[in-house]
């Protein structure tokens, strides 16, 4: 059995001993812990958000003047491709998946994950994925095609060694796409099967709803852009002709964007989801329209199967398939505005608190509406026509993708961070952070609009003078610097909180989930006693009442205060809260399961196969011996011992 | 899925119902036999293309479904267990029906 | 107090949410998923089936209907001998377990030996991967399909040499009937592969 802290005697079986650490540096080589797995995906997609933020301060170097000269166009095009394939894949996917990981389990009232062993392997798929496309640059050359690849540009081959670019590419996304495929059944299986005692579907928190819709999308959609980058691998490696010598290259782009646009509700649910918990809490209300707000989410995931082809309204649909998706995309835009006005209705009348998480979601409301609007001017197919692989396009995404998510994501960054480190940010600091960050983003991405609709391309490594488009790239330029800006007061701020930070309490906010009843950080079993949940925001039931005059009123012995007292709700399961939260709990007889090498160690194959279908097939049969051992000694192993 | 106050979720055990004994599965095979020399019969019959199409699409979905729903149980399973299954195949249909059509059109148009 | 420890799946119905075991679930919303790649690679075949150049056949030209058709029952049959290892172990008779399975084995491997045959067969009178979209086509498509069924008859070997060393006990029933629901898959992508491939006129 084992338990935090205490080192058991190593077992036999299998090839070597399994490990038993579950603290320590190399603890977290082997953990299954969910909570460490989402810490695990968090530092590493900030860093990648940092490395990515450089692509872009050195892009908007380049872009700041006309007849820019810091880099040449081959260099220029690796540093978009890559710039927009990080943020994307290595660092807002990741960043929710470390929301994912940490959170399910604790607000539907779980010890772990379905699978903790298959949810290390996503970690390390992920990390190695990221590790393999960032290889490229000193193998040769990074993508340089784009993130969307297009064909037949992307199906340009190389000889083996020389012009590998696209082939980083496509192996690349196939590595990354097994980690988030993997980790998506995992955590769908999750939420189906895991939840407390009471927890039914529509008593879960709205972040949950909103994972659940992201699993399934991620489920679906990934097969298909599988199949796509299969295709592309092929075209390059094996001489088969599907984007190009005869083939369409069009089907890459349906292919593509069958996934790429469920993929962008991938990306902006998560952050709903966050702002959906951060809004009521600082609100002192509930959210309102609960059911409307899950099935808006419910909607936009089935409803964004249908509007793909509005990324391809210049490629000769057709007048129908114009049409069709035109009005489809039109449709879209009603549960997305429908959830709006359900957040804005939610702080209408709350007891506002302006600490910084809720500052970010209020940032993501306002950013996200502004880029909504961009994309319902997309929707409109002779519009578009007009604003295609122009700076209006890429000012519509940056607004959704970083006023929106990335916003979001901070603001779930400082709400969450107490619970994870025990430590509270700074609100000083963090306020600096909001503002800074809000004002650089709008002078980096407002710009972008006016530039492309004065007919700036997008792509393009430099421009001429006299075009009258160097006042507002200066302008953004100034405004990326800020954003970089306002990541170290960031960074200062969470290194800063690890000595100076103010411990946190279990609740720090006042929360309504269950994440809020268990301490700061939660032990490793999460939950002394699993909690029987008896509504919807149980935990803020047990806290409150409200009065005849409907104001709320403080339970005595609701949440942690006072042990013992009695109160609607059931005692037992307050008192032991209460001193769980104060004291970490104390984990007796509770069957956690054990660290393991396979998830690591199996995963280490796939970078092995990837680099050997461009360097030397005996490198890929060894990939596939490393993997199918991997799997061998997963599968015969126990979860737990 | 909604549960009571008074029945945590841990207390539900749905008892698996009874898989079919092996003379059920050997006479699904032999069904299944029949219809695939029916569909390659079918195939060198000379019928108008459309109806030689429909009529293996038919055939073979038939067979599809037997074996999803005895030989993998779907049929005496949990309801829920059918749900990601289908909303793929629903998924995949409709989003690939659209694809082809549009190709299809495409590459006529081109020529 | 019930304490409710995670629910690994060692066999055997741990307390879940819906009454269903993890793995169970999981290989169902895996298989939801296998549904959108093969119905790409099909859809990609089916755009793709009479684009050759002058000179090399379209697939209709050179297949062996007769031939694929004696395949084709042979994995269909392989379904049976499947579900029949499946009852065997849940009645606990391991020396049938052990029969089916490698007759399943067997006959994916016979399946196997015969795509290899005609893909040889193929390639030989001119339509290769590489010479034309609809040979890329059609070569990706029933290879992803080949290379399913193989990882299948690895798993199911597998399965053979635990029962074989006595590790596979009537408790672990489960993981029969979970490789059970890959190898029907597999099957039906091919129900679905031999109609739309085989026999549907260009």
């Amino acid at each position: 059995m084992a338990s935090a802290g205490h080192a058991l005697p190593a077992k036999g079986g299998g090839f070597f001993a399994r490990p038993t650490a579950t603290t320590g540096f190399w603890s977290w080589f082997t953990t299954v812990d969910h909570k460490k797995i989402g810490i695990l995906y968090g530092f590493t997609a900030f860093a990648f958000f940092i490395i990515g933020g450089l692509e872009a301060l050195v892009i908007r170097a380049q872009l700041a003047g006309p007849d820019g000269e810091i880099v040449d166009a081959e260099l220029y095009n690796q540093l978009f491709t890559m710039h927009g394939l990080t943020m994307v894949f290595l660092v807002v996917m990741p960043l929710s998946a470390a929301f994912f990981n940490y959170l399910i389990p604790l607000m539907i009232g779980a010890r772990d994950v379905a699978f903790p062993r298959l949810n290390a392997f996503s970690y390390w798929v992920f990390l190695f994925g990221g590790l393999f496309m960032y290889s490229s640059f000193v193998l040769g050359g990074a993508p340089n095609g784009g993130w969307f690849g297009y064909a037949p540009v992307n199906v340009q081959a190389g000889e083996i060694g020389a012009l590998n670019n696209m082939t980083f590419y496509a192996i690349g996304l196939l590595i990354l796409g097994i980690a988030s495929t993997v980790s998506a059944v995992n955590l769908a299986v999750t939420i189906i099967n895991m939840r407390a005692p009471g927890m039914s579907f529509f008593r879960m928190p709205v972040f949950i709803w909103m994972a659940f819709v992201v699993q399934f999308l991620l489920i679906f959609a990934l097969p298909i852009i599988t199949v796509g980058l299969f295709l592309l691998l092929f075209d390059r490696i094996l001489g088969t002709s599907f984007y190009a010598s005869g083939g369409d290259p069009v089907l890459w782009q349906h292919l593509f964007w069958l996934f790429g646009h469920p993929e962008v509700y991938i990306l902006i649910l998560p952050a709903m989801g966050i702002v959906s918990e951060i809004l009521p809490t600082f609100s002192r209300k509930p959210l309102f329209g609960y059911s409307v707000v899950v099935f808006s989410g419910i909607a936009i995931g089935i409803m964004g199967w249908g509007v793909w082809a509005h990324h391809m309204f210049t490629t000769g649909l057709g007048p129908v398939a114009n049409s069709a998706f035109a009005v489809s995309t039109m449709f879209i835009a009603v549960p997305t505005g429908v959830k709006i006005f359900n957040w804005i209705a939610t702080t209408w009348g709350g007891k506002i608190r302006l600490a910084t998480p809720m500052l970010f979601a209020l940032g993501f409301v306002a950013m996200f509406t502004i880029g909504g609007l961009s994309g319902v001017t997309h929707s409109v197919v002779p519009h578009d026509t007009q604003q295609t692989d122009t700076y209006y396009v890429v000012a519509h995404f940056h607004y959704v993708l970083f006023g929106g998510a990335i916003l979001g994501l901070f603001g779930g960054v400082y709400y969450w961070w107490p619970k994870i480190f025990g430590r509270v940010l700074n609100e000083g600091l963090g306020k600096i952070h909001f503002w800074l960050m809000l004002i650089g983003f709008n002078l980096t991405f407002g710009p972008f609009h006016i530039l492309g609709l004065q007919g700036m391309p997008r792509r393009i490594y430099r421009y001429p003078d006299g075009m009258g488009w160097n006042a507002w790239n200066m302008a953004a330029t100034v405004g990326s610097f800020l954003i970089a800006v306002s990541v170290l007061v960031f960074m200062w701020n969470a290194v800063r909180s690890r000595t100076k930070g103010e411990i946190a309490v279990a609740d720090p906010w006042d929360g309504r989930t269950l994440e809020w009843t268990i301490s700061s950080p939660p032990p490793a079993h999460n939950f002394d006693e699993v909690p029987v949940v008896h509504a919807l925001d149980d935990f803020w039931h047990r806290k409150y009442v409200e009065d005849k005059g409907g104001q709320l009123v403080r339970v005595p012995s609701g949440g942690q205060e006072e042990p013992g007292a009695t109160d609607a709700h059931g005692t037992e399961q307050a008192a032991h809260g209460a001193e769980q939260a104060a004291h970490g709990g104390s984990g007796h007889g509770i069957h956690m399961p054990s660290p393991s090498y396979m998830p690591i160690l199996t995963s280490f194959g796939l970078p092995m196969v990837g680099y050997g279908l461009m360097y030397g097939y005996w490198l890929s049969i060894a990939g596939a011996v490393v993997l199918l051992t991997g799997l061998y000694g997963w599968a015969l192993e126990p979860d737990a011992e | 899925m909604a549960t009571t106050d008074q029945t945590p979720a841990t207390q539900i055990h749905i008892p698996e119902k009874a898989h079919p004994g092996e003379r059920t599965y050997v006479k699904v095979a032999l069904v299944l036999g029949v219809i695939t020399a029916a569909e390659i019969a079918v195939s060198y019959i000379d019928v108008n293309k459309w109806v030689l199409i429909l009529s293996l699409i038919v055939l073979s979905a038939v067979k599809f479904i037997l074996v999803v729903q005895w030989f993998m149980h779907l049929k005496f399973d949990h309801p829920t267990l059918r749900k990601p299954f289908i909303a793929g195949m629903v998924t995949a249909l409709t989003v690939y029906t659209i694809v082809l059509a549009n190709l299809v059109y495409h590459s006529r148009s081109a020529s | 107090m019930a304490d409710q420890a995670v629910a690994h799946d060692a066999g055997g119905v741990h307390a879940t949410s819906t009454g269903i075991e993890n793995t169970k679930l999981a290989m169902w919303t895996f298989l939801g998923s296998e549904t959108l790649l093969f119905g790409a690679l099909i859809s990609t075949f089916l755009l793709y089936r009479s684009n050759v150049p002058p000179g090399i056949p379209t697939p209709h030209e050179i297949f062996d209907i007769p031939f694929t058709s004696v395949s084709s029952f042979v994995l269909l049959m392989s379904s049976l001998t499947m579900v029949l290892a499946l009852a065997a172990i849940q009645h606990g008779d391991h020396h049938r377990t052990r029969v089916w399975l490698l007759a399943t084995a067997t006959l994916g491997m016979v399946f196997i030996s015969g795509q290899v045959y005609e893909f040889t067969a193929f390639v030989r009178e001119g339509f290769t991967v590489g010479t034309s979209p609809a040979g890329s086509a059609f070569f990706v498509l029933t290879s992803f399909h080949g290379a399913h069924v193989t990882l299948g008859i690895l798993m199911l070997l597998s399965l053979f040499g635990l029962s074989l060393q006595g590790k596979l006990p009537r408790e672990r029933a489960n993981a029969v009937e979970y490789v059970g629901l890959y190898w029907h898959f597999v099957d039906i992508v091919w129900i679905v592969l031999f109609t739309l491939v085989y026999l549907i006129p260009a």
